[in-house]
């Protein structure tokens, strides 16, 4: 049977082929839909959301351990987060098959960086395979799992956003029964002391070795071969933008591309006159033959090192390569147009919290999730992000060296807080920092498009669990003052700040309301504006609502009077409460009106 | 190049169903027996972000991306994103745009301004243009969310397909409770793609 699947979807379709018994992961664009998939397709695999990535990885070891197929997701920079774990289970090795999905951003369409996570397995000495589109993302799960166990290793899979959102035809197979080996008690294999991690080293080592045979054989490196005196070696995406514009030259496509098939490549190189390579990101492919000695091989001067490749930026390298004669069109310049960059929704809980934190002019350190959006115009009211959970700490920081006369403010989300933020209260309080943290507790992990976490009562397979409480540990963990506000109401929220930034030591906002989006959407009578009434202030155009806008009608002074759109008003008040003259009330219904 | 394949663009703001829409082609393309690849970013659809999404069909697609200038068919939910998208249109291409007109906050204070007529400024670089009022439509069939469905339908006389597929690829991939609307949409859609004196 064939079906139309995204990358991520194959991927879950994948474990579920292969026997996976354990999936876990922290939501992360672009890999957040592997598990949301996998929960709701296969519900034979237990699925997890953990906390965060490091945890992730290590429920996964154990699963591993436990001699089950395993599968853990994240996003390229959630495998910082899950590093230590990921270094020192690449000498360990494995029980059941282990498969890392690292799903990389080039082009930061919803990332803080590009990093090039092929460099982080090479780093980490494990196997990295590489799909190209959905049926390859569905079949390496398989083969994956096959490769960690055969040579006793953890596997990468890494995905790109392309790869992983594309979608494409897929052919489905039945699933296998994976027979799970006990956990054996093998100090001298799992217990990582110097004196057994010394013996691994050499392991992993000689593992390497049989790998870099095993990727010379497979045919997930392939030469498609036309005759022509040039080629080219690409892998993921890549590819397919390589075989769109030369569908008829000579490709060594890597899909196992660590360790690199150097005698595959060597030949591939001395049977053809030129041979340029072409992949995403960093010159991973390109280092690696250079080093070997295969100096004529060309590749980044002609594609760069940044952003995401294109069926047209390949086509503008190999024509600056001189090997086709023109490209179709020039380079869109977006900005010959207005921008349209994302904004909070309306009624978004997070509006009248920044509004309330530019008015008072504070400095503010943020962190990773919608309320990032809070940086830009016209709230303006967010000066840092760096990572999930950097908030805390940056606000200590800078509260350390600037001193707190005019206090320093950490914003992040519920499951931030939970992901990583917890460490930095910690050391807020053990520290003794003036930093007031506000946790804008929307119950969801919103900017991935609405997954539990463990405050919202539900687990990713959906069974009911503990939530946690948010005051009772803050306070366990030593804040004297925790304070829960409702952000919808603009003056208490602004005088529980202000209080909270005058007082001495670390304390803690927590704003309450849930997402207007998710779990389901939150729809309120909506607001519409008295046009005799409205003076063209523009206090409600600063809170960056997309509900409301201009109208064509103007003051005397010719200033626009604000109209409110019906259809996407969520009625949340925040404008009623900010508009002097009152000129915003309640939408009566048809027929009603004045 | 392989130019056998049918490359349609898809574009509008996060919240419009630019995806749904996309995946309704896609269906119907399968349906039909062809090689389908299609494109899109998540992650910032539901926040009034720009969202576009390509479709490629044919008897083999490598790309999921369509090469640029080579948009058989540009599909926009609002005037201005059809503006921004243009230069994807290739030279014998088919702009169906919607009137809709989504303004952000960002076109409120004074650095950047919403241009007044895009769909006028679409006419002026091409004769290939069907601008359908696609918000009353919607809101004359009860449901605001129905423009992706009506301008899909439009464009379906220039993708082609039967419309029985159309149909199908509604009844399965639309929540069941949303398909008879949209079945409704598509043939409002329909009827208008016939008479164009109505648009």
């Amino acid at each position: 049977m064939k079906k139309l699947m995204s990358g991520n979807e194959a991927v879950a379709r994948g474990a579920f082929e292969a026997g996976v018994k354990l999936a876990a992961a922290y939501p992360g664009t672009p890999s957040t839909e592997i598990l949301e998939t996998i929960a709701a397709e296969y519900p034979s695999i237990y699925a997890e959301w953990s906390p965060n990535e490091k945890v992730a990885f290590e429920v996964g070891i154990g699963g591993s351990l436990g001699g089950g197929r395993t599968l853990v997701a994240m996003k390229h920079v959630g495998v910082n987060v899950a590093a230590d774990p990921l270094m020192t289970f690449a000498y360990t090795g494995v029980n059941g098959g282990f498969v890392l999905i690292s799903a990389d951003d080039p082009e930061m369409h919803s990332s803080q960086n590009e990093q090039d996570n092929r460099l982080f397995g090479k780093f980490a000495q494990i196997p990295i395979l590489e799909p190209s589109d959905s049926q390859e993302s569905k079949d390496m799960i398989k083969i994956g799992l096959d490769i960690s166990e055969t040579f006793d290793t953890p596997v990468m899979v890494r995905m790109t956003t392309r790869v992983s959102h594309s979608k494409g035809i897929v052919e489905l197979a039945d699933p296998i029964t994976h027979t799970q080996t006990k956990f054996d008690r093998n100090t001298f294999k799992y217990v990582m002391i110097p004196g057994h991690a010394k013996v691994r080293h050499s392991v992993m080592l000689e593992r390497l070795d049989k790998l870099a045979e095993y990727s010379e054989q497979t045919p997930l490196n392939r030469v498609e071969s036309y005759g022509t005196k040039l080629g080219i070696i690409t892998g993921g995406i890549s590819y397919q933008y390589v075989k769109e514009i030369l569908p008829q030259t000579d490709i060594l496509k890597l899909g196992f591309s660590f360790p690199m098939p150097l005698k595959k490549i060597a030949q591939f190189v001395q049977s053809h006159e030129r041979v340029i390579v072409v992949e995403e990101l960093e010159p991973y492919y390109e280092e690696i033959i250079r080093a070997a000695g295969m100096i004529s091989v060309e590749g980044k001067k002609y594609f760069g090192r940044k952003g995401e490749l294109s069926p047209y930026r390949v086509a503008q390298g190999l024509h600056e390569a001189g090997i086709i004669d023109k490209v179709a069109g020039a380079e869109y310049d977006p900005a010959q147009l207005f921008p349209r960059p994302p904004v909070l929704c309306p009624g978004c809980p997070h509006r009248g919290l920044f509004a309330i934190l530019k008015k008072l002019k504070l400095t503010v350190t943020g962190d990773i999730g919608c309320y990032t959006l809070g940086t830009l115009q016209p709230l303006e009211a967010l000066h840092s992000c760096i990572c999930m959970g950097s908030s805390i700490g940056a606000a200590i920081g800078l509260d350390k060296v600037n001193g707190s006369e005019q206090g320093v403010v950490a914003v992040l989300g519920d499951s931030t807080f939970l992901h990583s933020g917890m460490t930095g209260l910690l050391d807020a309080v053990y520290n003794r920092s003036n930093a007031t943290i506000i946790i804008a507790d929307n119950r969801i992990t919103a900017m991935t498009g609405g997954q539990q976490h463990p405050a919202t009562g539900y687990t990713l397979m959906g069974q009911k669990t503990k939530q946690v409480d948010f005051v009772a540990l803050c306070t366990a963990l030593g804040v004297d003052s925790v304070r829960t506000v409702d952000p919808f109401n603009y003056d208490e929220t602004m005088k529980v700040i202000k209080e909270e930034v005058e007082r001495p030591g670390p304390s803690v906002i927590i704003t309450t309301r849930p997402c207007v989006l998710m779990p389901k959407r939150i729809m309120d009578t909506p607001y519409e504006v008295l046009l005799d009434v409205c003076n063209g202030c523009s206090a409600c155009f600063r809170i960056g609502c997309p509900a409301i806008a201009p109208s064509k009608e103007l003051t005397e002074r010719g200033r626009p009077k604000a109209e409110i759109d019906p259809d996407s008003c969520t009625g949340c008040t925040l404008c009623a409460q900010l508009c002097q003259p009152e000129a915003i009330v309640l939408k009566q219904p048809a027929g009603k009106a004045k | 190049m392989d130019n056998t394949n049918k490359n349609i663009l898809i574009v509008g703001v996060g919240g419009q169903g630019v995806l749904l829409a996309s995946e309704l082609l896609s269906e119907v393309a399968i349906m039909s027996g062809l090689d389908v690849k299609k494109s899109e970013v998540h992650g910032m659809s539901q926040r009034g972000g720009v969202v576009s999404s390509h479709v490629r069909i044919g008897k083999k697609v490598y790309s999921p991306i369509i090469p640029y200038g080579q948009a058989d068919i540009l599909l926009s939910f609002e005037q201005a994103e059809g503006l921004r998208a243009l230069d994807w249109l290739g030279p014998d291409g088919q702009v169906v745009v919607s009137r809709t007109r989504l303004v952000p906050p960002i076109a409120n204070f004074g650095k950047f301004s919403y241009p007044d007529d895009p769909v006028a400024d679409i006419q002026k670089k091409t004769s290939r243009v069907i601008a359908v009022d696609a918000d009353r439509m919607a809101h004359e069939l009860g449901n605001p969310r129905l423009v992706n469905t009506i301008l899909l339908a439009v464009a379906s006389k220039h993708i082609g397909f039967a419309r029985d597929v159309w149909d199908e690829a509604i009844r399965k991939l639309v929540k069941p409770k949303f398909v008879d609307i949209n079945l409704k949409a598509f043939a409002r859609g329909c009827e208008l793609a016939e008479t164009p004196a109505k648009r």
